[in-house]
Parts: structure tokens; sequence; C-alpha cells
């Protein structure tokens, strides 16, 4: 016979100002296998664990229930607690009387006890029923992945590596650097953004245990935590990387020109290139679409004749192009992968109201940076795209894409109100006879040193902040027409502008969902991933082993970047600092009497976790592979003959929470 | 199936000020087989003047006319955009049940706001593909400008992006032409101030046409009675208050419609117009006259 604890939490006020304790107390003595019940204030805190843990041991219970938060909440601690106490940690059930009951049936407190009372009787007829389960062991493989590699990859592989593990860091573009390096200067401290960032992207190129994957993207991954098995497709670059010196004389020599990407295709770029001066690694690749080699190769094939360039092959000291090379699938095993993939800006092609781009003097923030930049299109000047001229009175537009749920997004893209105050002050300090006007719906300089900075840019550069959505912008002569309200005054206001920069806010990449499917990690409605919890798991996902950093998860500024991709590589190191991993037992089990091979569970699993063996008698039925299985209990819905069944949830233990209510 | 035959509300200015919009519809819906039966005692749709001051009379004049059709059995086909306007948010308040009672009370009769309201541009839009083009309106650019009150508010009329539409500029290149992307195609020409405001609606209208101008516009395509007088009648005082250079035809898009369907420009009533097109047309060579088409 089995001897049950019961255990009520007042959790301060939360569970005992609606619900009557006592009562409930009053009414668990009576229930079946009941040999001892008691309330704490907190029995989450110490004291409160240590009674629970004291009562197991004077009263000889061997299994327990409590009544508190959700196990959401404090499950993985009350295991703990009577694990100590010498009983095994699944024998434990909690019953949730804070959310599904205190909380939400304040109004009445009679009718919250007697539902306390009844969730507390389930609990108590369920684990009457539950048996020991015990943790595997699973070796993992000390290695990790980092995908994308800006700001937050990079401070990810790199602290990855300082712990001294090995790191693989893929990155889709031809150098890392992601959009850091677009960057001008950094808000609030205006830092020149690729000189604090250059030194980091060779730190990573030099370091013995990154292995660095330009060109190259994540194409499909198996396995589990400690585990994983990961293709990487390796674009063909035409050129080998390990002969080439990056010497310069190819995209020096090419004669193609093509619009530069880097430059938001305000520059020109060579067919075989590097994306920008500083690129790392600093070793070309080739634009296949744009080679003459390649466009000529194409012709031929057609049938059409077209002149054939080889200059660059022609010209290689050290004979590094080859035009024969093929895209390559690299496997490797990890251990941990952080998705670092960072964000896009919004395309405003929908804001009609604004040009979509009809006009070439509305450009985003990013083209700005681009503008200001020494190593620029323009080599640091700003002028304008359409005639080159230099620009006097410069107008921005604030949440252009954010905020606006109507033709953008709902959220705050964060970032765009202090780089606003960067580029005017920026451009005030480029030319002094610049005038620039921000419109703006709320300021928001939350962080250190952001507000100050912000008055800076009003306070010492003149900078006019008029409140207010622009309503319409449009061309008459040479002037850009901006529209708007000035809402503190509730006026129309009309400036005729030279430039107007658009603070396009900020979307996850393109491919983030696609990721996240081949990852099996959760991601909103937006696509930006989802954190395991907001708040206290920052960086983590639902899924063991793969964490997250940077502004994949949502809008984020650099030093936020850097913080989580370091907050991640400490995770990683974290885990890496076991040699076996522990398994949850609460995972489904498959009767291989009962299975009838349908193999039905196979397609609902979302984990891959279901294998297939074949018996001695020949059948082939189905088997959990017990380290992927989450315990989402899929397959036990799915499975027609009761086969399925999940540990911790029998079929048996539920329904006896079931008829424990029949009364 | 499209159906063939619309209940048709022309509305005041239609029979008045606008008539060449009027003739011009008919013409071409006859053209293209599609029958238009116009309401039997219609009134007048409460305009601006009934919702600044009754609610619920703004809501029962439409509903006068939303009853007819219903009765007809037919989709009402209307023309000027403001009629549109009134027509399709008396047809959304009538959703609530208890308007709707209120409304039969007054009305006298049994409604059940079952009519389906079309203006006429989506009609015409709808049966682009059937049309045969006989004088192809290739050698002319046009500024489509489609007005405040056709495609606002969208969750009540419903007919095409608010900022950016697109119908009128599909039917103009179904006939031939080219039209200019330009970014005023749904800003106020003024609406009803000339009377009350004429400086307003000078600078408004007079902001539409230049930026029509200089977007490399022929002439102006309308939609709506009102956009049409307001761009059409005081380019005389644009002239003299902003030294423009410039003149610029407005037309109705169902007259042009007419031009490419091969009616004569008398027939459309081309010579109506303040700013005549018919230089214009005459240099584009599409003012030639034409098949008589007997209606």
């Amino acid at each position: 016979m089995a001897r049950t604890g019961v255990f009520i939490c007042h959790c301060g006020t939360n569970i005992g100002g609606t619900v009557d304790v006592s009562k409930v107390l009053e009414a668990a003595k009576s229930m079946p296998t009941v040999a001892y019940v008691d309330d704490n204030t907190y029995s989450c805190s110490e004291p409160g664990q240590a009674s629970i843990h004291d009562a197991i041991i004077e009263n000889r219970l061997d299994r327990v229930v409590i009544g508190c938060c959700s196990p959401r909440m404090h499950e993985n601690t009350f295991r703990k607690t009577v694990a100590t106490a010498g009983i095994n940690p699944y024998l434990l059930e909690i019953s949730n009387i804070r959310e599904h009951c205190s909380w939400v049936h304040g109004d009445d407190k009679e009718a919250a006890t007697d539902k306390a009372i009844e969730l507390v009787r389930m609990a108590v007829a369920k684990v009457a029923s539950l048996e020991p389960l015990f943790s595997r062991q699973v070796g993992l493989t000390k290695r990790a992945l980092v995908i994308g590699g800006g700001i937050a990859g990079i401070q990810a592989a790199l602290d990855i590596a300082n712990a001294d593990y090995e790191v693989v860091l893929v990155e889709r573009e031809p150098s890392i650097g992601g959009r850091m390096a677009q960057l001008d200067k950094t808000f609030p401290t205006l830092d020149c953004s690729a000189c604090i960032l250059a030194p980091k992207m060779v730190d990573v190129a030099q370091h013995p245990n990154i292995t660095l994957l330009t060109y190259a993207e994540v194409q499909d991954v198996k396995g589990f935590v400690g585990n994983f098995e990961v293709n990487i497709l390796q674009k063909a670059r035409k050129v080998d990387h390990i002969k080439c010196t990056g010497c310069g004389t190819c995209w020096q020599k090419c004669l193609e020109r093509t619009p530069s990407e880097f430059n938001l295709e305000m520059g020109k770029r060579s067919a075989i290139y590097i994306p920008f001066p500083q690129a790392v690694p600093l070793k070309p690749v080739i634009d296949t679409e744009h080679c003459a080699h390649f466009k000529y190769l194409e012709a031929k094939e057609e049938g059409r004749d077209l002149p054939d360039c080889n200059i660059c092959q022609q010209l290689c000291p050290v004979s590094a192009i080859d035009y024969e090379q093929e895209d390559q699938i690299i496997s490797e095993r990890f251990g941990a992968i952080i998705v670092a993939t960072g964000y896009q800006t919004f395309d405003h092609s929908v804001y009609h109201e604004y040009g979509s781009g009809r006009y070439a003097d509305v450009i985003t923030g990013l083209h700005l940076e681009r503008l200001l930049s020494a190593s620029g299109p323009t080599g640091g000047e700003v002028i304008r795209p359409s005639d080159g001229l230099l620009p006097k009175t410069v107008v921005f537009v604030s949440c252009v894409g954010s905020r606006d749920e109507q033709k953008g997004r709902a959220y705050c893209s964060k970032v765009c109100c202090m780089y606003m105050a960067k580029q005017a002050i920026m451009l005030k300090e480029h030319d002094p006879e610049v005038q620039c006007y921000i419109f703006y719906i709320d300021i928001r300089a939350g962080g250190k040193d952001f507000e100050e900075f912000a008055r800076r840019a009003q306070e010492e550069y003149g900078t006019l902040y008029l409140r207010g959505r622009i309503s319409k912008i449009y061309q008459e002569g040479k002037k850009l027409i901006v529209c708007g309200e000035d809402s503190l005054i509730g006026r129309p206001v009309e400036i005729a502008a030279d430039l107007v920069v658009l603070a396009t806010g900020m979307e996850p990449s393109i491919g983030a969902a696609e990721l996240a499917q081949r990852l099996k990690i959760s991601y909103d409605t937006n696509n930006f991933f989802i954190e395991a919890h907001p708040k206290l798991r920052p960086v983590e996902t639902n899924t063991d082993g793969i964490f997250l950093a940077g502004s994949c998860i949502g809008p984020r500024d650099i030093p936020e970047s850097v913080a989580q991709g370091g907050a991640a590589a400490a995770k990683v190191a974290a885990l890496f600092s076991q040699d076996v991993l522990t398994t949850d037992p609460m995972v489904a089990t498959i009767d291989p009497m009962l299975c009838s091979g349908c193999l039905l569970c196979t397609q609902v699993c979302p984990f891959n976790a279901i294998d297939t063996q074949v018996t001695r008698d020949g059948r082939t039925i189905a088997l959990v592979n017990e380290t992927m299985c989450k315990g989402c209990g899929l397959c036990v819905a799915s499975c027609r003959f009761g086969a399925a069944d999940l540990r911790g949830f029998t079929q048996q233990q539920i329904l006896a929470q079931v008829t424990s209510l029949w009364r | 199936m499209r159906p063939d035959t619309y209940a048709y509300y022309p509305g005041c200015t239609l029979h008045s000020t606008a008539k060449e919009y009027d003739v011009s519809a008919r013409l071409v819906c006859h053209k293209l087989g599609i029958k238009l039966q116009e309401l039997e005692n219609w009134t007048c749709c409460g305009a601006s003047s009934a919702h600044t001051t009754n609610e619920l009379l703004s809501i029962a004049l439409p509903a006068r006319e939303l009853q007819a059709a219903e009765e007809m059995g037919l989709p009402l086909a209307v023309a000027c955009a403001l009629c549109f306007s009134r027509l399709k948010h008396s047809a959304y308040e009538l959703a609530d049940k208890e308007k709707l009672d209120l409304v039969n009370e007054l009305l006298g009769k049994e409604f059940h706001n079952t009519t389906e309201v079309v203006h006429l541009l989506k009609v015409l839009y709808e049966e682009r593909d059937a049309m045969t083009v006989s004088r192809p309106l290739s050698s002319l650019k046009i500024a489509c400008y489609y007005g405040c009150l056709l495609v606002r508010p969208q969750e009540i009329v419903d007919l095409d992006d608010v900022e950016n539409p697109q119908i009128m500029d599909q039917l103009m290149e179904r006939l031939g032409a080219v039209t200019v992307d330009w970014g005023f195609k749904t800003e106020c020409c003024g609406a009803s101030l000339p009377l009350t405001k004429p400086e307003m609606v000078l600078k408004l209208s007079h902001r539409i046409l230049s930026q029509a101008k200089q977007a490399g516009a022929d002439c102006v395509a309308v939609a709506c009675p009102m956009c049409h007088n307001n761009l059409d009648a005081y380019q005389k005082d644009m002239k003299r208050k902003y030294s423009d250079k410039f003149e610029l035809p407005v037309l109705y898009f169902t007259q042009l419609a007419g031009l490419a369907l091969g009616f004569s420009p008398k027939q459309l009533l081309l010579d109506k117009h303040f700013t005549s097109p018919l230089p214009m047309l005459r240099d584009k060579g599409l003012a030639d006259a034409g098949i008589a088409i007997k209606v």
C-alpha cells in the first residue's frame, strides 16, 4: 500500500487568498493512500522544501503530491526535493491549484476551494499508479555549430572557441560581418563600426578552434542534443580558397561590373569579388550569374555566340581559379547549435504614399549608412542618388514598417530612433549647412546614454524633431515634398527636402522560418525565433541543445547581440562541460506485442523519434528512439491499437485521475 | 458568370453637369452588351449634406435606391463616386438588424439589404478582356485619378488598394494607352469646397494636375463628377494663380473607353469640357469621326 504525502502551498496569498487551504488539507486526509498532509506558505522556499524533505523521512512517505503553481514553474525543483529524501523523482505529482484555480477563480472562493480539492484528488489518484522512472545516459560530441556570421554569431563562436571547444561557423554570404559591417558609426559612442568589428572577424579567421564556412548554408539537421548530424551546403566559390592568397589581382582585373549587394546597389562590384575591403575571408568568389565566362558557357549551350573571358584564371599567380568547382555537401556532427541569423530591413515598397521606390532620393537608413561610410560607394560623401548634389535639407521618417499593423509589423524595431539621431549628428558633422528633421511617433531612447545622445542630436546639432506621421512624399522639381502633421500643434506641415531617409524597421532574415522548420524550433507570426522563456531562458529554445542569439529573436542592437552571443556560448560551454547527458525518461514506449506495424506514429511524430525494427517473427514494428522523443504524446493519441503509451502519463494513470472524480 | 443586366443609379450630377459621363457610360455599356436599367423615381443619395446633418437620413436615402434594385433582382451599377460611397455606407450600416428595422419602417417597404452595389469602373474592368478595341489609345499617356471616395474606406467599399489602386490603370492599358506611375491617385481634389473655400480647391487640384503633368501625362482620367469638376473647370483660375503654362484635359474613363471602342468625340460629348481635350486628341490622331452608333 502506497503512503502518499499531500503538501498544499499558500504561495503567499496567491493561492491562500482564494482557496481555503485548511479545507483542502481536511479533504485530502480522507483520500485513498494519503498518509500525511501539511501546508506551507512558500513550498519552493528553502524552509518549505526542508519541511517536505523531513516529512517524507519521518512519515515513511513513498509518493508525494504538491498542490501549488504550474509544473512548468517548479516541477523540477520538487523532483530534486523528493529525490534528496530518497524517493524516485518521478513519484511526484504536481496539482496546479494556482494558474488553473486560484488565479482564475478569485471571484468565487468557495467554488475555488472545491475545485482545488478535486484537482488534488485527481493528483492523489494518479500518484498512486505512478511507477519509478530512470534517466538514461548518452555521450556527446563537444563541437558546436554557429549559424550566422554577424556580430552575435561571431561573439558566440569566439567565446566557445576560447573555452577550448571546437566551433564551425556557417555564413551564407561570402564574408562574415553581417549587418554591422555595413554600418558607419555606432550609437551612442560614435565608434567606427567596421573598426571595432574587423578585429573580431580576423580573430575568427585565425582562431585554431574555429572552422569558418562562408558561402555555405545549413541544409538539414537530424539528431538531438549532444548528437546532431548536420549537412552543410558549401556553395561553389569557383576559387580554391586553400591556394588563394587574397592578392586581389582577379577582382581588380575583372571586366564585369554589377551592382554591389553590400552597398545596396549604390555602387558596383566585379563578377569575381569580395563584398567589401575588410571581408573575412579575404578571398573572392565568382558570381556565376554575372561572370562573362559562365555567360559564355551558358550561351554556348543554347547555341548562341558570346565572347569568352578567363582573365582571372590567366592572371591568378597561384592558379586558384577553378571554374569546374561544384557545390559540396559537408556532413558534420555537433553537440550544440547556436542560431544567430540576424535581420534584414523592411521592404518599404508597400508604402505607395512614400513612393514605393519611385523617387531615387527617398532612401533607407541602411542606404544612408553606406553613403556616410568612408568605405562606401561615394567614399563617405553624402550625395543625392539622383543627381549627385549635396543635400541640405534631410527629412527622416520613423517607424517605416514598424508599429504599423496595417502595412508593416506591429512591433517596435527598437534601434531606429537611435540610428536616426546618430545619422542626423553625422550628417551635420559632414556638412554643417545640413538641416535635419525627424518625424517621430515617440522617441524611444531607453538604454545606457541613449537619451543623452538623442538630446545632443537636438540641442547641439539642431535636429528638429516633429511629432507626427508622414502622409505623403512627392517630387516637385528637384525637391521632395514631405507632407505630414505636427501633432503637437495640430497642424499639417510640408517640408521641401533634398533627401528623405526612411527608418525602415527590422524583420527576420529571409529563410528564417524554413531554417526553424529544419531545426524544429518554434518561430512566431513575424518569423522571429521563440525563446524557451522570454525572461528566464532568453537564449535557449524549447529544443535541447539549440540556442539563439541576436536579432533573429527580435529587434536587438549591437551590445545586446554581443551579450546574447556570449550568453549562448556560456550555455554551450556548460553543456560541453558534461561528459554524458542524462535524458528525460518521460518518453513514449511501444508495446511490441500490440504494435500492428501500421507506422502511423512515424508520420505524426514531429521529432523523427520513431524508428522501426523487425521482430524475430519478421514483423516490422515501431520503436521509440528515447533520446529524441520529447514525450509529446502524439503517437499515443494516433495509435489505434493502444500499443503506444507515455511514461509518466500512461493511459491507466490518466484514467485513474478521471475515475477519481466519479463519486 | 458576370451579369449582363444592371439596375442603374446615375445620381443627380449625371443628369446635369456630368451629362457626358452618363452618355458615354451608356454608349460603352451598350456596345459591350451590358443593359443598364435606370431605377424609376430615384432620388438623391443624400450626398455630403445628409451625413453631416442626420445619420439616419444618410442611411435611409440610399436604402431607398438599394431597395428598388433589390425589388428588380439586379445588382446596382453606380457611376458617381460619391453616390457609390453613400450606397456602400448605407448597405454596410444596415448589416445592423436594428438599423435595418428602423429603415424598413421609414421606407414602408420590406428591404433585406441584399443588393450588390458595383461601381461602373469595376463593371468595365471585369469586361476588359471581352472588349474589341477599334481605336487603340496607344499614343496616349494617361494619369488615372481615382479620387478619395472611390476606394475609401477600404473595409466598406472594398474596390482596390487605397494608396495605389490599379483597376483603372489596367483598364486603360487594355485599351492600348500607357498609364503613368504617380503618387496622387487618391489625393483629395477639394471635394465640395469650391463654393466655400475656393482657394483650397485651387491649391489641392492644382497640385494633382501638376503632378500628373510632371509624370508625363497627356490627360487625366477620372471616375467621379466632383473630381472632374474641380480638376477641369478651374484650370483658368489655376493658371492665373500659379502662372502655369499647361492645360491638362480631364476625361471620364468611360469617354476614353468609348473612344477606344470607336465612338466619335461628338457622341461622347468630348466638347463639353472646360479644358477641351480635342486639340490634344487631334494631335494624337484620336479625334476622327469614328463610327456613329445609334443608341
